[in-house]
Protein backbone atom coordinates (compact mmCIF):
# COMPACT_ATOMS: atom_id res chain seq x y z
CA UNK A 1 0.00 0.00 0.00
CA UNK A 2 1.40 3.38 -0.89
CA UNK A 3 0.64 6.52 1.04
CA UNK A 4 0.78 9.82 -0.78
CA UNK A 5 1.96 12.89 1.09
CA UNK A 6 1.32 16.40 -0.10
CA UNK A 7 4.58 18.23 -0.67
CA UNK A 8 4.87 21.02 1.87
CA UNK A 9 7.08 23.92 0.89
CA UNK A 10 9.55 25.00 3.58
CA UNK A 11 8.34 28.11 5.33
CA UNK A 12 9.55 31.57 4.35
CA UNK A 13 7.93 33.17 7.39
CA UNK A 14 10.29 35.36 9.36
CA UNK A 15 10.05 36.49 12.98
CA UNK A 16 8.38 39.73 11.89
CA UNK A 17 5.54 37.77 10.27
CA UNK A 18 4.88 35.88 13.50
CA UNK A 19 4.98 39.10 15.50
CA UNK A 20 2.45 40.58 13.05
CA UNK A 21 0.21 37.53 13.62
CA UNK A 22 0.04 38.50 17.28
CA UNK A 23 -1.49 41.94 16.45
CA UNK A 24 1.09 43.95 18.43
CA UNK A 25 -0.97 47.16 18.48
CA UNK A 26 -4.00 45.40 19.97
CA UNK A 27 -1.65 43.55 22.30
CA UNK A 28 -0.17 46.81 23.60
CA UNK A 29 -3.63 48.11 24.59
CA UNK A 30 -4.45 44.75 26.20
CA UNK A 31 -1.22 44.79 28.21
CA UNK A 32 -1.75 48.41 29.24
CA UNK A 33 -5.32 47.89 30.47
CA UNK A 34 -4.28 44.67 32.25
CA UNK A 35 -1.43 46.58 33.90
CA UNK A 36 -3.90 49.18 35.17
CA UNK A 37 -6.16 46.41 36.52
CA UNK A 38 -3.15 44.88 38.25
CA UNK A 39 -1.90 48.12 39.77
CA UNK A 40 -5.22 49.53 40.99
CA UNK A 41 -5.91 46.32 42.93
CA UNK A 42 -5.66 46.94 46.66
CA UNK A 43 -2.89 44.39 47.24
CA UNK A 44 0.83 44.58 46.72
CA UNK A 45 2.06 42.36 43.92
CA UNK A 46 5.72 41.44 43.73
CA UNK A 47 7.12 43.05 40.55
CA UNK A 48 8.38 39.69 39.25
CA UNK A 49 4.97 38.07 39.69
CA UNK A 50 3.30 41.11 38.10
CA UNK A 51 5.69 41.00 35.15
CA UNK A 52 5.11 37.26 34.70
CA UNK A 53 1.34 37.86 34.72
CA UNK A 54 1.61 40.63 32.12
CA UNK A 55 3.84 38.47 29.91
CA UNK A 56 1.29 35.65 30.01
CA UNK A 57 -1.56 38.07 29.23
CA UNK A 58 0.46 39.55 26.33
CA UNK A 59 1.20 36.10 24.89
CA UNK A 60 -2.44 35.06 25.39
CA UNK A 61 -3.59 38.18 23.50
CA UNK A 62 -1.09 37.36 20.75
CA UNK A 63 -2.45 33.82 20.57
CA UNK A 64 -5.99 35.13 20.15
CA UNK A 65 -4.77 37.46 17.38
CA UNK A 66 -3.02 34.63 15.54
CA UNK A 67 -6.08 32.37 15.77
CA UNK A 68 -8.26 35.25 14.53
CA UNK A 69 -5.98 35.74 11.51
CA UNK A 70 -6.01 32.00 10.85
CA UNK A 71 -9.80 31.81 10.72
CA UNK A 72 -10.32 35.14 8.98
CA UNK A 73 -7.66 34.66 6.27
CA UNK A 74 -10.30 34.45 3.53
CA UNK A 75 -12.05 37.71 4.42
CA UNK A 76 -8.78 39.46 5.29
CA UNK A 77 -7.66 38.88 1.69
CA UNK A 78 -10.74 40.73 0.43
CA UNK A 79 -10.32 43.87 2.54
CA UNK A 80 -7.79 46.61 1.78
CA UNK A 81 -7.12 47.18 5.51
CA UNK A 82 -6.18 43.54 6.14
CA UNK A 83 -4.93 42.26 2.76
CA UNK A 84 -1.33 42.87 3.82
CA UNK A 85 -1.52 40.49 6.80
CA UNK A 86 0.93 37.55 6.78
CA UNK A 87 -1.53 34.83 5.63
CA UNK A 88 -3.17 36.70 2.70
CA UNK A 89 0.29 37.84 1.67
CA UNK A 90 1.42 34.21 1.52
CA UNK A 91 4.17 34.59 4.12
CA UNK A 92 2.55 32.27 6.67
CA UNK A 93 0.31 29.29 5.91
CA UNK A 94 -3.03 29.01 7.74
CA UNK A 95 -1.78 25.81 9.39
CA UNK A 96 1.31 27.55 10.72
CA UNK A 97 -0.81 30.38 12.15
CA UNK A 98 -3.24 27.93 13.77
CA UNK A 99 -0.41 25.88 15.30
CA UNK A 100 1.34 29.02 16.50
CA UNK A 101 -1.86 30.42 18.04
CA UNK A 102 -2.85 27.17 19.77
CA UNK A 103 0.65 26.67 21.19
CA UNK A 104 0.81 30.20 22.56
CA UNK A 105 -2.72 29.97 23.96
CA UNK A 106 -2.07 26.76 25.88
CA UNK A 107 1.37 27.92 26.98
CA UNK A 108 0.16 31.29 28.29
CA UNK A 109 -2.85 29.86 30.14
CA UNK A 110 -0.91 27.03 31.83
CA UNK A 111 1.98 29.34 32.73
CA UNK A 112 -0.35 31.99 34.20
CA UNK A 113 -2.10 29.28 36.23
CA UNK A 114 1.16 27.83 37.55
CA UNK A 115 3.04 31.07 38.21
CA UNK A 116 0.27 33.44 39.30
CA UNK A 117 -3.16 31.96 40.10
CA UNK A 118 -5.93 29.84 38.64
CA UNK A 119 -8.61 32.57 38.57
CA UNK A 120 -6.47 34.76 36.30
CA UNK A 121 -5.63 31.73 34.13
CA UNK A 122 -9.31 30.77 33.83
CA UNK A 123 -10.19 34.34 32.84
CA UNK A 124 -7.42 34.39 30.23
CA UNK A 125 -8.65 31.08 28.82
CA UNK A 126 -12.21 32.44 28.71
CA UNK A 127 -11.02 35.62 26.96
CA UNK A 128 -9.14 33.73 24.24
CA UNK A 129 -12.02 31.29 23.76
CA UNK A 130 -14.56 34.12 23.62
CA UNK A 131 -12.53 36.12 21.08
CA UNK A 132 -11.80 33.16 18.82
CA UNK A 133 -14.95 31.05 19.04
CA UNK A 134 -17.75 33.47 19.99
CA UNK A 135 -16.53 36.58 18.14
CA UNK A 136 -14.34 35.39 15.24
CA UNK A 137 -15.98 32.11 14.29
CA UNK A 138 -19.59 32.80 15.22
CA UNK A 139 -20.64 36.44 15.56
CA UNK A 140 -18.37 38.31 13.16
CA UNK A 141 -19.94 36.82 10.04
CA UNK A 142 -23.47 36.45 11.30
CA UNK A 143 -24.71 39.59 13.07
CA UNK A 144 -24.25 43.39 13.05
CA UNK A 145 -23.96 43.12 16.84
CA UNK A 146 -20.68 41.23 16.34
CA UNK A 147 -18.44 43.89 17.86
CA UNK A 148 -20.89 44.74 20.65
CA UNK A 149 -20.90 41.22 22.11
CA UNK A 150 -17.41 40.35 20.87
CA UNK A 151 -16.12 43.50 22.55
CA UNK A 152 -16.37 41.66 25.86
CA UNK A 153 -13.15 39.84 24.98
CA UNK A 154 -11.27 43.11 24.62
CA UNK A 155 -12.79 44.39 27.85
CA UNK A 156 -11.63 41.49 30.02
CA UNK A 157 -7.86 42.23 30.38
CA UNK A 158 -8.25 44.67 33.34
CA UNK A 159 -10.20 41.94 35.14
CA UNK A 160 -7.42 39.45 34.41
CA UNK A 161 -4.89 41.95 35.78
CA UNK A 162 -6.99 42.46 38.91
CA UNK A 163 -7.46 38.71 39.34
CA UNK A 164 -3.70 38.19 38.94
CA UNK A 165 -3.15 40.57 41.85
CA UNK A 166 -5.97 39.54 44.18
CA UNK A 167 -6.95 36.02 43.14
CA UNK A 168 -10.59 37.17 42.81
CA UNK A 169 -12.90 39.77 41.27
CA UNK A 170 -14.65 42.92 42.53
CA UNK A 171 -16.75 45.90 41.45
CA UNK A 172 -13.74 48.06 40.44
CA UNK A 173 -12.46 45.78 37.66
CA UNK A 174 -16.06 45.21 36.55
CA UNK A 175 -16.32 48.99 36.05
CA UNK A 176 -13.16 48.95 33.94
CA UNK A 177 -14.68 46.08 31.96
CA UNK A 178 -17.86 48.09 31.34
CA UNK A 179 -15.89 51.16 30.23
CA UNK A 180 -14.06 49.19 27.51
CA UNK A 181 -17.22 47.25 26.64
CA UNK A 182 -19.19 50.43 25.90
CA UNK A 183 -16.17 52.11 24.28
CA UNK A 184 -15.83 49.34 21.67
CA UNK A 185 -18.99 49.98 19.56
CA UNK A 186 -18.46 53.74 18.96
CA UNK A 187 -14.77 53.04 18.28
CA UNK A 188 -15.32 50.26 15.71
CA UNK A 189 -18.46 51.69 14.16
CA UNK A 190 -16.62 54.98 13.55
CA UNK A 191 -14.02 52.94 11.65
CA UNK A 192 -16.61 50.85 9.82
CA UNK A 193 -18.41 53.99 8.62
CA UNK A 194 -15.51 54.88 6.36
CA UNK A 195 -14.55 51.26 5.66
CA UNK A 196 -18.05 50.00 4.93
CA UNK A 197 -17.26 49.15 1.27
CA UNK A 198 -14.40 46.98 2.47
CA UNK A 199 -16.67 45.14 4.90
CA UNK A 200 -19.41 44.78 2.28
CA UNK A 201 -16.91 43.27 -0.19
CA UNK A 202 -15.82 40.77 2.44
CA UNK A 203 -19.44 39.95 3.30
CA UNK A 204 -19.13 41.00 6.95
CA UNK A 205 -22.47 42.28 8.30
CA UNK A 206 -21.09 45.38 10.03
CA UNK A 207 -23.77 47.83 11.13
CA UNK A 208 -23.25 50.39 8.30
CA UNK A 209 -23.44 47.55 5.73
CA UNK A 210 -26.63 46.06 7.17
CA UNK A 211 -28.50 49.04 8.66
CA UNK A 212 -26.91 51.96 6.80
CA UNK A 213 -24.94 55.05 7.78
CA UNK A 214 -27.75 56.88 9.56
CA UNK A 215 -28.60 54.06 11.94
CA UNK A 216 -24.89 53.55 12.68
CA UNK A 217 -24.38 57.23 13.48
CA UNK A 218 -27.38 57.09 15.85
CA UNK A 219 -26.05 53.96 17.57
CA UNK A 220 -22.61 55.57 17.97
CA UNK A 221 -24.23 58.48 19.80
CA UNK A 222 -26.32 56.20 22.04
CA UNK A 223 -23.32 54.12 23.11
CA UNK A 224 -21.21 57.25 23.63
CA UNK A 225 -23.92 58.72 25.88
CA UNK A 226 -23.66 55.57 28.02
CA UNK A 227 -19.85 55.52 27.86
CA UNK A 228 -19.20 59.09 29.05
CA UNK A 229 -20.82 58.74 32.52
CA UNK A 230 -19.42 55.21 32.83
CA UNK A 231 -15.95 56.66 32.27
CA UNK A 232 -16.50 58.95 35.25
CA UNK A 233 -18.06 56.19 37.40
CA UNK A 234 -14.79 55.21 39.18
CA UNK A 235 -14.65 58.78 40.53
CA UNK A 236 -18.41 59.02 41.23
CA UNK A 237 -18.30 55.75 43.20
CA UNK A 238 -15.20 56.84 45.11
CA UNK A 239 -12.68 54.45 43.59
CA UNK A 240 -10.67 57.26 41.99
CA UNK A 241 -9.87 60.83 43.00
CA UNK A 242 -10.97 64.20 41.59
CA UNK A 243 -8.01 64.35 39.20
CA UNK A 244 -9.37 61.32 37.41
CA UNK A 245 -12.93 62.63 37.69
CA UNK A 246 -12.13 65.94 36.00
CA UNK A 247 -10.32 64.21 33.16
CA UNK A 248 -13.03 61.57 32.72
CA UNK A 249 -15.73 64.25 32.49
CA UNK A 250 -13.73 66.38 30.05
CA UNK A 251 -12.71 63.37 27.93
CA UNK A 252 -16.26 62.03 27.94
CA UNK A 253 -17.59 65.44 26.86
CA UNK A 254 -15.11 65.33 23.98
CA UNK A 255 -16.41 61.89 22.96
CA UNK A 256 -20.02 63.14 23.05
CA UNK A 257 -19.15 66.28 21.05
CA UNK A 258 -17.49 64.14 18.36
CA UNK A 259 -20.34 61.61 18.36
CA UNK A 260 -22.77 64.52 17.83
CA UNK A 261 -20.65 65.71 14.91
CA UNK A 262 -20.70 62.17 13.47
CA UNK A 263 -24.49 62.12 13.91
CA UNK A 264 -24.85 65.46 12.10
CA UNK A 265 -22.43 64.62 9.29
CA UNK A 266 -24.26 64.07 6.01
CA UNK A 267 -21.40 63.74 3.51
CA UNK A 268 -17.83 62.55 3.93
CA UNK A 269 -16.33 60.83 6.93
CA UNK A 270 -14.17 63.48 8.57
CA UNK A 271 -16.02 63.35 11.87
CA UNK A 272 -16.00 59.54 12.05
CA UNK A 273 -12.25 59.48 11.35
CA UNK A 274 -11.74 62.04 14.10
CA UNK A 275 -13.91 60.04 16.50
CA UNK A 276 -11.98 56.85 15.71
CA UNK A 277 -8.63 58.51 16.47
CA UNK A 278 -9.93 60.38 19.52
CA UNK A 279 -11.53 57.24 20.98
CA UNK A 280 -8.14 55.48 21.13
CA UNK A 281 -6.59 58.48 22.86
CA UNK A 282 -9.58 58.78 25.22
CA UNK A 283 -9.38 55.16 26.42
CA UNK A 284 -5.61 55.25 26.75
CA UNK A 285 -5.64 58.51 28.73
CA UNK A 286 -8.59 57.39 30.88
CA UNK A 287 -6.66 54.34 32.04
CA UNK A 288 -3.41 56.31 32.30
CA UNK A 289 -5.21 58.82 34.54
CA UNK A 290 -6.23 55.99 36.85
CA UNK A 291 -2.53 55.27 37.34
CA UNK A 292 -1.64 58.95 37.72
CA UNK A 293 -4.46 59.32 40.24
CA UNK A 294 -3.24 56.27 42.14
CA UNK A 295 0.34 57.54 42.27
CA UNK A 296 -0.58 61.11 43.15
CA UNK A 297 -2.97 59.83 45.83
CA UNK A 298 -0.12 57.82 47.29
CA UNK A 299 2.11 60.87 47.16
CA UNK A 300 -0.48 63.03 48.92
CA UNK A 301 -0.97 60.36 51.58
CA UNK A 302 2.80 60.17 52.03
CA UNK A 303 3.10 63.96 52.35
CA UNK A 304 0.22 64.06 54.84
CA UNK A 305 1.88 61.57 57.21
CA UNK B 1 17.46 4.65 -5.55
CA UNK B 2 15.96 5.80 -2.25
CA UNK B 3 17.41 8.29 0.18
CA UNK B 4 17.45 5.59 2.89
CA UNK B 5 19.62 3.22 0.87
CA UNK B 6 22.03 6.07 0.10
CA UNK B 7 22.34 6.76 3.81
CA UNK B 8 22.86 3.04 4.57
CA UNK B 9 25.74 2.92 2.11
CA UNK B 10 27.27 6.03 3.67
CA UNK B 11 26.64 8.22 0.62
CA UNK B 12 25.27 11.74 0.58
CA UNK B 13 21.62 11.67 -0.54
CA UNK B 14 21.05 13.19 -3.96
CA UNK B 15 17.38 13.97 -3.56
CA UNK B 16 15.44 15.82 -0.83
CA UNK B 17 14.42 19.38 -0.19
CA UNK B 18 17.04 22.01 -0.84
CA UNK B 19 16.30 25.26 0.96
CA UNK B 20 16.63 28.52 -0.89
CA UNK B 21 18.67 31.36 0.55
CA UNK B 22 15.44 33.09 1.69
CA UNK B 23 14.14 29.93 3.37
CA UNK B 24 17.47 29.41 5.16
CA UNK B 25 17.48 33.00 6.38
CA UNK B 26 13.87 32.70 7.59
CA UNK B 27 14.60 29.41 9.38
CA UNK B 28 17.65 30.88 11.08
CA UNK B 29 15.73 33.93 12.31
CA UNK B 30 12.92 31.68 13.60
CA UNK B 31 15.42 29.44 15.39
CA UNK B 32 17.05 32.44 17.10
CA UNK B 33 13.63 33.79 18.15
CA UNK B 34 12.63 30.40 19.61
CA UNK B 35 15.95 30.23 21.51
CA UNK B 36 15.44 33.76 22.90
CA UNK B 37 11.83 32.96 23.88
CA UNK B 38 12.86 29.74 25.64
CA UNK B 39 15.72 31.55 27.39
CA UNK B 40 13.32 34.26 28.57
CA UNK B 41 10.88 31.61 29.76
CA UNK B 42 13.61 29.90 31.81
CA UNK B 43 14.61 33.26 33.35
CA UNK B 44 10.97 34.03 34.25
CA UNK B 45 10.50 30.59 35.85
CA UNK B 46 13.78 31.00 37.75
CA UNK B 47 12.86 34.46 39.06
CA UNK B 48 9.33 33.46 40.04
CA UNK B 49 10.72 30.41 41.84
CA UNK B 50 13.13 32.64 43.76
CA UNK B 51 10.30 34.99 44.74
CA UNK B 52 7.86 32.24 45.74
CA UNK B 53 10.43 30.02 47.43
CA UNK B 54 12.29 32.94 48.99
CA UNK B 55 9.20 34.11 50.83
CA UNK B 56 8.48 30.64 52.15
CA UNK B 57 12.08 29.99 53.20
CA UNK B 58 12.19 33.31 55.06
CA UNK B 59 9.08 32.43 57.08
CA UNK B 60 9.72 28.72 57.65
CA UNK B 61 9.56 27.45 61.25
CA UNK B 62 13.05 26.95 62.73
Amino acid sequence: MSVAFARVEPSIAGVGDYIELMKPRVMSLVVFTALVGLLVAPVHVHPVIGLAALLCIAVGAGAAGALNMWYDADIDARMARTAGRPIPRGRVTPGEAAGFGMTLALFSIVTLGLLVNLVAAALLAFTILFYVVIYTIWLKRSTPHNIVIGGAAGALPPMIGWAAATGGLAVEPALLFLIIFFWTPPHFWALSLYRSEDYARAGIPMLPVVAGDRATRRQILIYTLILAPLGAAPWILGYAGPLYGVFALAGGAGMIALALRVRAERTGHNASKQLFGYSILYLFLLFAMLLVDLMSGGLFRHLAT
Amino acid sequence: MTVTSEFMRGEQPQSGIKLTEQQLRARRSRSIAIAVALGAFVVVIFLVTLVRLGANVATRPM
